[in-house]
């Protein structure tokens, strides 16, 4: 008997790793989906606060639709990029110390798989917010956008990758959910003061300026005013896509390389 | 099932584990020093020692998620940590691993999609059918793995690590926190996972009177092995009535040796 289940266990054994094994991508994003599902009161503030905040952002603007236009949809981009950032680096966190984690790689599971299940799960949830925040600011709050809200909403789930890249690269580095949550003012938010958001990034210090050059939420809000102002998808707009999703797929990379099979 | 038992197997097994000179450094310290020893196929082999000295270390590399591992460490015919491995091995931590946040078989349904990703919902449907009669939580299947008592939640660990029909178990203290009921039946499991599978198991524990249940015993101390027999050697070449005398002799008897040694120095 021994015998036979040794041959049949070789030859039944998948290639392990490399390649993405596209039912196991799913089958995590599943199960992260269904973990959420549990836990409806944090999908409801993840859905919600962002139309709430808008919607408070119009009337504190009552008397500048302008600039309600500008910070609105620069926020549409950040939102999704925090939230992520929030849910991923404390659900990977989870994942690290319940011990799940060593579990799930002690099985046939790729790296790259659990990546881009957490990727895929927050990615649908980050569809579902930014959507509704989309809708809510251009139909009923009057946000004024010259192009096509959907680049808003590509640009949205864009940064939602960001988000969950990040939080899922700097979930390494904490130790509990206390130093996980410290992550969100140290990582997010000299991007959000850098991001020309309060002021035009041609405004600041020439060194400030540089640095908010190289920090991929700049780009995320530029690619939203390209939208605002532009009927057309413009050079600059495809441009600013493009290094998010680069700096997303960089970091989750990053992300990958942090997760050990053999740990200390 | 049964032809392991029917017909002579062709040739001796080899053993399911084979470690030479196998020691592991964490951190500044020498956790596992040494150790030769060999885990025979289709028994169950208990690990017994003081908490702390090494046991888990041992078990987590055998599994293949322990770092800084040197000599040799064999694994069903493979280096330890190979990935073809990541099927054949069922693993349980010390602390139950799963998720709280979903129930019983949601847990047991995402485990097996990562072990067998190929195989129909209905295949799958039937091995977590049959993991959950074997660990007695069918009735609990539809519960949140956060609301079970700990004894239930380390019976769901133990659950996934029996999803697969793996050929080795390693299972680090699977008894821990349950009443003496379970515990039995959770040993008559195992005897049956050994006997009719012809699947290994090795079993940390440090409560004795499971060690008597063991085919064979490893005695650890302090990143060593003290020894490695049955248990009823164990008993007849210390002289004791029960493996916890005799491991307590064993013991004793080292800490002495051990004194002398740095008393001389």
């Amino acid at each position: 008997m021994s015998t036979t289940t040794t041959t049949t266990g070789t030859t039944t054994a998948p290639a392990p790793t490399g390649a993405l094994n596209a039912s196991r991508t799913t089958a995590t994003a599943a199960r992260v989906l269904r973990q959420l599902g549990h836990d409806p009161r944090t999908i409801a503030m993840l859905i919600l606060i962002p139309c709430v905040m808008l919607f408070l952002l119009r009337y504190v603007f009552d008397g500048s639709p302008r600039t309600f236009d500008n910070i609105g949809a620069s926020l549409l981009g950040i939102f999704p990029l925090i939230t992520m950032f929030l849910v991923t680096s404390i659900a990977t966190l989870r994942e690290r110390t319940s011990g799940t984690l060593e579990r799930l790689l002690a099985m046939p599971l790729g790296k790259g798989d659990l990546i881009a299940g957490y990727a895929l799960a927050f990615g649908t949830l980050a569809i579902i917010q930014s959507a509704l925040a989309t809708g809510l600011a251009v139909w009923f709050l009057g946000l004024d956008v010259t192009g096509s809200p959907w680049l808003l909403l590509l640009v949205a789930l864009l940064d939602a990758l960001l988000g969950t890249a990040l939080g899922l690269f700097v979930s390494a580095f904490a130790s509990s959910e206390y130093q996980a949550v410290q992550f969100m003012p140290a990582v997010i938010f000299p991007q959000l003061l850098l991001c020309g958001l309060f002021t035009p990034r041609s405004n600041m210090h020439p060194a400030l300026e540089a640095i908010s050059n190289v920090l991929p939420m700049s780009y995320a809000v530029d690619g939203m005013n390209e939208v605002l102002k532009h009927t057309d998808m413009t050079a600059d707009f495809v441009r600013d896509a493009l290094i998010v999703a680069g700096c997303a797929l960089l970091v989750l990379g990053l992300g990958a390389a942090t997760l050990r099979r053999r740990t200390a | 099932m049964m032809n392991y038992a029917s017909g002579p197997p062709a040739d001796p097994p080899a053993p399911a584990v084979r470690a030479e000179g196998l020691t592991v450094v964490r951190g500044p310290r020498t956790v596992l020093r040494g150790l030769d020893f060999t885990v025979p196929r289709g028994q169950i082999t208990g690990l017994l020692g003081p908490s702390g000295c090494g046991k888990s270390t041992l078990m987590r590399s055998i599994v293949g998620t322990q770092a800084k591992v040197t000599g040799t460490l064999d694994v069903l015919g493979s280096r330890a940590g190979q990935p073809t491995l990541r099927t054949r091995i069922g693993y349980v931590t010390q602390a139950p691993s799963v998720y709280d946040d979903l129930t019983v078989r949601q847990n047991l349904d995402y485990f097996t999609a990562i072990l067998a990703p190929g195989r129909t919902a209905a295949d799958r449907r039937r091995d977590v059918d049959r993991v959950l009669t074997d660990v007695d939580l069918a009735t609990h299947a539809d519960a949140l793995a956060g609301n079970l008592s700990g004894g239930q939640r380390s019976r769901v660990s133990l659950a996934v690590a029996l999803l697969g029909t793996p050929e080795l178990l390693v299972l680090d203290e699977p008894t821990v926190g349950l009443d003496p009921v379970l515990r039995r039946d959770l040993w008559n499991l195992f005897h049956s996972i050994a006997a009719d599978r012809g699947a290994t198991l090795l079993i940390s524990s440090h409560v004795m009177d499971e060690a008597e249940r063991c085919h064979r015993l490893l005695l650890m101390r302090e990143g060593e092995i003290l020894a490695d027999d049955t248990p009823e050697a164990l008993r007849t070449s210390t002289g004791c009535e029960t493996v916890e005398a005799a491991f307590l002799h064993l013991v004793d008897e080292a800490t002495t040796a051990a004194r002398a040694k740095e008393t001389t120095r």
